[in-house]
């Protein structure tokens, strides 16, 4: 009998660890109200945009973004948030096995993403691009010339394949140095390991201004791809899905209407029946979304407007040095663009 | 228990018979097995269509679309994933064969000199395998890596210190003599050679043990092996060109390159997976009792043959087992390559599941083909085990 029982109790152990449980609708709200907390995946190793300054305290775009989402749901930041750091490799398995709640570590929106890997993405929190980082002494001024040189490339992102279409479109040889950890990737071409290296335009900004000498290095000005990074959640909760999304876009429509973190409290009080609804002085909005009416005033209180996060993560009084570009609002020739909150 | 003790009929019943619950137990536990199995992976196939997650092997034959650092056989990111994972697994081979191959060698002569009565070689001995038996071999692997990178001058500035050998961050390029038919020809005369050599011994040890007679077959057989090649590329019209590397753009053009990322591997995985060699030689030599090397040298052995006819022939069967592993940990090891850019199967494996999406299907190859690896090498050493144990009479 002893048999049986040992093997009964292996037996259900494994049944119930056979992992993968499926994503219902409001299922996600509900377990991050229930824990307390948001457990948002990002970069861990990205400077702007996700990376732990010295004393621990988690800062950039990314960051921000998952904080929003946060303060919508609870209302507040107190230890809301805990980041788990993710390889490019791990953060689409992290999501789907539900390690975690939220994925904001900046991934590239795409067809193939967003259709086999169980998973949606949101509205895009930063339009990059893929670019070409060169040490200046090299002398090359483009792309185009970069034919018979040594790449380095960040494994397991999209980077890899648009590079290799970048030279094979233009008949170019090239050879590759593929290392799994940006850092150990960085080392390697400070040291001349590789002339170039490739990544998304925002992380060579990242990786220059965190290398010994910044100056000597530029990046050259062709962008080769599109790549929208969006905060992505499991496929099939579309109550959090839109939360994430409205959380984001809270974030620019706020910009338009110029609200700031600064004069949240003045422009509550405004006439303007768009800002009172926006603000949560109309009720509707919270409802229904599941949150509480304020919602969209404590992100701009808490977190800020996408102005402010951007200029203080990466924008141009930042190590970084960013411009808007496509990131300015519609209404400055950018792509930010918020749907009415109505 | 409740049983009823009504029936008690003189045969015992069919469940009470040792021998048929023995075999109710085995089904009973076949059947289990193969049912979690079965919903094991029900399970995980139903929640991947239910969210989604594409799941086949017909991935293989779509179009890969990224590039591979270092290939042994023809490949452009034009090809198809199932094309891009054999250049991985090539790659994985490439630097197991070659490693167990060094590491064997370095081990047995590290091994040999811990115990060598020169107390200066032996010291040394020592100190080589407690560095690098000591530290974690990742560590070792970025260290390599980095002198290679950060000591060599860029291309521009290669090192030559011979000429048509050129050493720079991108590896070591030298070289190679250029196309021409005569030198498939010298490859099929060297393994013709080496086949003729290794009867030739064979034979000699024959009789030998038959009639005490010796035949320098050790010399004769090197003349082989280095005569036979040569006179073939001699017939063949002694073709001399050479491809020689040359600096254009970037970097060099021609020649043959060995990596950077390649070397730092090879040398970590040795060097520290002998450092474990030399301590299993030291053991089995030490193993054999000292009587043995006594009564060798009494008979009027010189040193070299005490060690090779009579030391180590009983030596080696303590050491094979514990060296079959040591092999395995160093293919298995090699998937370390990802730390410093070697493109072994685990990187391109790496690659395709994130371009793919594909993390079960992916997985499920990576270990289909280091469980693969790590049988051969267990299938041939138990062979080579069997032979050299000691025969009972």
């Amino acid at each position: 009998m002893r048999q049986f029982k040992s093997l009964f109790i292996g037996c259900t152990l494994l049944l119930s660890s056979a992992g993968l449980v499926f994503a219902g609708n409001g299922d996600t709200l509900k377990a991050v109200q229930a824990k307390g907390y948001i457990q948002a995946g990002v970069n861990g190793d990205l400077f702007g945009f996700g990376k732990a300054d010295q004393k621990g305290v988690w800062k950039g775009l990314d960051v921000d973004t998952a904080r929003a989402v946060a303060v919508a749901v609870f209302g507040d930041l107190k230890d809301r948030v805990r980041y788990t750091p993710l390889t490019a490799k791990t953060r689409f398995t992290a999501l789907q096995s539900k390690e975690i709640d939220l994925l904001t570590r900046n991934a590239t929106q795409t067809l193939g993403r967003d259709t086999s890997l169980g998973l949606d993405f949101v509205q895009v929190n930063y339009y990059d691009g893929q670019g070409f980082m060169v040490p200046k002494a090299l002398g090359v001024k483009s792309a185009k010339e970069l034919g018979g040189a040594t790449v380095c490339v960040l494994p397991g992102t999209t980077t890899e394949q648009n590079a290799a279409d970048f030279f094979r479109s233009n008949n170019m040889d090239w050879k590759t140095v593929t290392i799994e950890s940006t850092a150990e990737l960085s080392q390697a071409f400070y040291a001349g390991r590789c002339d170039v290296m490739t990544s998304d335009a925002s992380q060579l900004a990242g990786i220059r201004a965190s290398s010994p000498k910044p100056d000597s290095y530029m990046i050259l000005p062709d962008i080769i791809s599109k790549e929208p990074l969006a905060p992505a959640v499991r496929h099939g909760d579309n109550q959090w899905k839109d939360i994430v999304n409205y959380s984001v876009l809270t974030m620019i429509n706020a910009e338009e209407f110029g609200i700031t973190s600064k004069n949240v409290d003045e422009m509550a009080k405004s006439k303007d029946p768009k800002i009172q609804r926006f603000l949560g002085v109309t009720a509707g909005n919270g409802k229904a979304l599941g949150l509480d009416e304020k919602f969209a005033y404590n992100i701009i209180k808490q977190v800020g407007n996408y102005g402010e996060v951007f200029e203080r993560n990466v924008g141009v009084n930042t190590p970084l040095g960013i411009e808007r570009g496509l990131n300015a609002l519609w209404t400055n020739g950018g792509l930010m663009y918020s749907p009415p909150f109505k | 228990m409740i049983t009823t003790n009504e029936n008690h009929a003189a045969k015992t019943r069919f469940w009470n018979d040792e021998k048929t619950r023995g075999i109710i137990y085995q089904v009973v536990t076949a059947m289990l097995v193969a049912f979690i199995g079965y919903y094991l992976i029900s399970n995980v196939q139903d929640n991947m269509a239910k969210q989604s997650i594409a799941s086949g092997f017909g991935f293989l034959e779509k179009e890969a679309a990224f590039e591979i650092g270092e290939k042994s056989i023809e490949y452009s990111a034009a090809d198809s994933y199932g094309r891009a994972l054999v250049v991985g697994v090539i790659n994985t081979l490439k630097v197991s064969l070659v490693g167990m191959l060094l590491t064997t060698m370095l081990g047995t002569i590290v091994g040999v000199c811990t115990l060598s009565s020169n107390w200066l070689i032996s010291k040394l001995g020592t100190i080589y395998v407690e560095i690098f038996q000591n530290i974690p071999v990742l560590l070792q692997l970025f260290f390599f890596y980095a002198l290679f990178y950060e000591a060599f001058p860029g291309p521009r500035q290669a090192l030559s210190p011979v000429a048509g050998l050129f050493i720079s961050n991108r590896g070591i390029d030298f070289a190679v003599p250029a196309q021409h038919f005569a030198w498939s020809y010298v490859v099929a005369a060297f393994l013709a050679a080496s086949v003729i050599a290794f009867f030739m011994t064979r034979w000699a040890k024959k009789r030998q043990e038959g009639t005490g007679q010796q035949f320098p077959s050790f010399w004769i057989g090197l003349g082989l092996l280095a005569g036979l090649p040569l006179l073939t590329w001699v017939v063949c019209g002694a073709p001399t060109e050479l491809d020689i590397p040359a600096l254009k753009g970037f970097n060099f053009q021609g020649g043959q390159n060995i990596s950077p990322e390649f070397s730092a591997l090879l040398f970590g995985l040795v060097l520290y997976t002998a450092s474990f060699i030399a301590q299993i030689v030291r053991a089995g030599i030490q193993s054999i009792s000292h009587g043995q090397s006594e009564a060798a040298m009494s008979i009027g052995l010189k040193t070299k043959h005490v060690l090779s006819l009579v030391i180590f022939p009983q030596a080696l069967r303590v050491i094979i087992p514990p060296l079959t592993s040591q092999l395995l940990n160093l293919t298995k090891n090699s998937s370390l390559a990802v730390a410093i850019g070697y493109p072994d199967f685990v990187q391109v494996a790496g690659t395709t599941i994130n371009q793919t999406g594909q993390a079960v299907e992916g997985v499920a190859l990576m270990m289909l083909v280091y469980l693969t690896l790590s049988l051969l090498t267990s299938v041939f050493m138990n062979w080579y085990n069997k032979r050299i144990a000691i025969i009972e009479r």
